[in-house]
């Protein structure tokens, strides 16, 4: 397999994970199990209340931030973040070859 | 100082602020008009977005939904900013990488076809122009109220700013005029947000403070207070839903994929200057949007309960200027039934349809209505894209923060309408003509 092909790969398998943990805050926890989380107090909040109009805004932020630091280091690992006398696109060809 | 007056110098002081960076920004070049330059700083990009993306549904009318619809509410708030979500991680990233102006061009090059390329420059059209509609009609809603004038009048006005400064600065003039609406918008979302957390629970912060104790010394929750007095009046309890879960699944996916696909946010991702910057300023606007989107349902319920305080079996000769003011814009209507001289507020449509007025007053002085009664007691109809722009004058404070909120509204909606006219005219001159076979043909 070529570098690029590993490139993609991981940062397919990245963005699969964040988008599994922001379906279990928004749907999961905010609509499906809202009524059952509601039995439980969280200061003067339903929980399931709380998480459906605040909790899972704060996780949404937090999942952005995450993508783009490891997506950074991703760059980084394979070599291709833009900077200067990097020429990632170019490098990335040479890996098809 | 009287509103009308304050909102004149706020309103006026905003515009030309908006207008001056415009001219300070002109774009000189092709690159600067489209994506100016591909060179804007993350943050700036992000305080753009924010403010590109944030439209008057934001500002004026999501508080108020959210208000009369409890949890529900929460379709919005998780709707929108999920499909951020969706938006930063699938398709951002992606579109800066391959590095051109617009969408159309991505679409067209990418599947080596102009029919392809035309079937999205048709989206972005009709997408934009819906939406800038009901930009419009937010701006032509705060001008009517609030500075007197005619709604298309209001529109007129609106609508030659922002033709102003998107002609002269392009991308670039909007990107730094949106940097400065997004200042003003969420100050002005804020400062009542805060003065109101502070009057009903003593807590600065209105993200906690609607999870706090009531400030009147009974030691009760605000949101239990609310329970009680929703339940009370038959509207069910505020915190629980009243949609069944898959309405709410569906309607929230809906709202998420639509997000993603705004064409004039997309757009905004092909201003930086890198991949990573544009992930980066991903990040960067949907802190920014956060604040907001955090507030509001705070905001909600503040307005929720100071709504049932103040009217609900008020009498309607002592209640305060502004119930009056919007009545006579025919966005609050109040019918006598049973002969009181007082508010009955409860579940169920008063009225069958909008309020239609007839000319006259009734016993109390209110405006006569023509419609026919609805099926419950109600005496009250309130339309809820008021419940923001009302909500400073239900909880009493000073005349500043009411003019404030007012051109914070309009920052909101001129920002989006200015980003939204910027993909139609790139559409046009840039993927249709430009670009297409059409034009070959022309040519």
């Amino acid at each position: 397999m070529t570098k690029a092909d590993n490139y993609w790969k991981e940062n397919v398998r990245l963005v699969l994970k964040l988008l599994a943990i922001w379906f279990v805050v928004s749907f999961g926890m905010g609509i499906i199990f809202a009524d059952f989380l509601d039995q439980f107090q969280f200061f003067g909040f339903h929980l399931g209340f709380w998480m459906s109009q605040q909790g899972s805004i704060y996780v949404f932020v937090a999942l952005i931030f995450i993508y783009v630091n490891k997506m950074n280091k991703l760059d980084k690992k394979y070599n291709v973040h833009e900077d200067e006398g990097n020429t990632p696109i170019e490098d990335l060809k040479k890996g098809e070859n | 100082m009287d509103i009308q007056t304050l909102t004149y110098i706020f309103v006026g002081a905003t515009f030309t602020l908006y207008i001056g960076i415009a001219i300070w920004a002109k774009a000189g070049t092709t690159d600067d008009f489209y994506v100016a330059g591909h060179h804007v700083h993350p943050l700036a990009n992000g305080m753009a977005t924010a403010a590109d993306w944030m439209s008057a549904a934001s500002f004026i009318s999501m508080a108020g939904l959210i208000s009369f619809m409890g949890r529900d509410g929460s379709m919005y708030l998780m709707g929108w900013t999920g499909g951020y979500v969706l938006l930063a991680l699938l398709l951002a990233p992606y579109l800066r990488k391959f590095g051109k102006f617009t969408v159309p061009d991505f679409v067209g090059d990418r599947y080596y076809s102009n029919s392809a390329r035309t079937v999205a420059i048709i989206c972005a059209l009709f997408i934009s122009f819906t939406y800038v509609a009901g930009q419009m009609r937010g701006v032509g809603i705060v001008f009517s109220r609030f500075l007197e004038v005619d709604i298309t009048t209001g529109v007129m006005i609106g609508m030659s700013i922002v033709f102003f400064y998107a002609v002269l600065g392009g991308m670039k003039g909007i990107t730094y005029t949106q940097v400065a609406q997004y200042c003003v918008l969420i100050f002005a979302f804020m400062v009542p947000a805060i003065f109101i957390s502070i009057l009903m629970t003593g807590n600065p912060v209105p993200q906690f403070g609607f999870g706090s104790e009531l400030a009147d010394g009974s030691g009760v929750y605000l949101l239990e207070k609310l329970n009680g007095l929703s339940t009370e009046l038959g509207f069910g309890q505020y915190t629980s839903g009243r949609k069944s879960t898959f309405d709410m699944f569906c309607i929230t996916a809906a709202l998420m994929v639509g997000t993603a696909g705004l064409p004039h946010v997309i757009v905004r991702f092909f201003t930086v200057p890198k991949v990573r910057d544009a992930r980066l300023s991903a990040g960067y606007a949907l802190v920014l949007i956060a604040i907001l989107y955090t507030t509001a349902p705070a905001v909600a319920s503040f307005a929720r309960l100071n709504l049932f305080n103040t009217v609900s079996n008020a009498e309607y000769s002592t209640t305060p200027e502004w119930f009056k003011n919007w009545e006579d814009i025919d966005l609050i209507a109040w019918r006598d039934k049973n002969n009181d001289g007082k508010i009955q507020y409860i579940a169920g449509n008063a009225f069958v349809g909008k309020p239609v007025f007839d000319s006259g007053r009734g016993a109390s002085g209110e405006r006569i209505l023509a419609n026919e009664n609805g099926a419950s007691a109600n005496e009250l109809y309130i339309d809820q894209d008021i419940m923001v722009l009302a909500n400073p004058e239900i909880a009493g404070l000073p005349n500043w923060v009411i003019a404030l909120v007012v051109a914070g509204g309009l920052a909101a909606a001129l920002s989006t309408a200015a980003g939204l006219l910027l993909v139609i005219s790139t559409s046009v001159a840039h993927d249709l003509f430009k670009k297409n076979a059409i034009a070959e043909h022309y040519r």
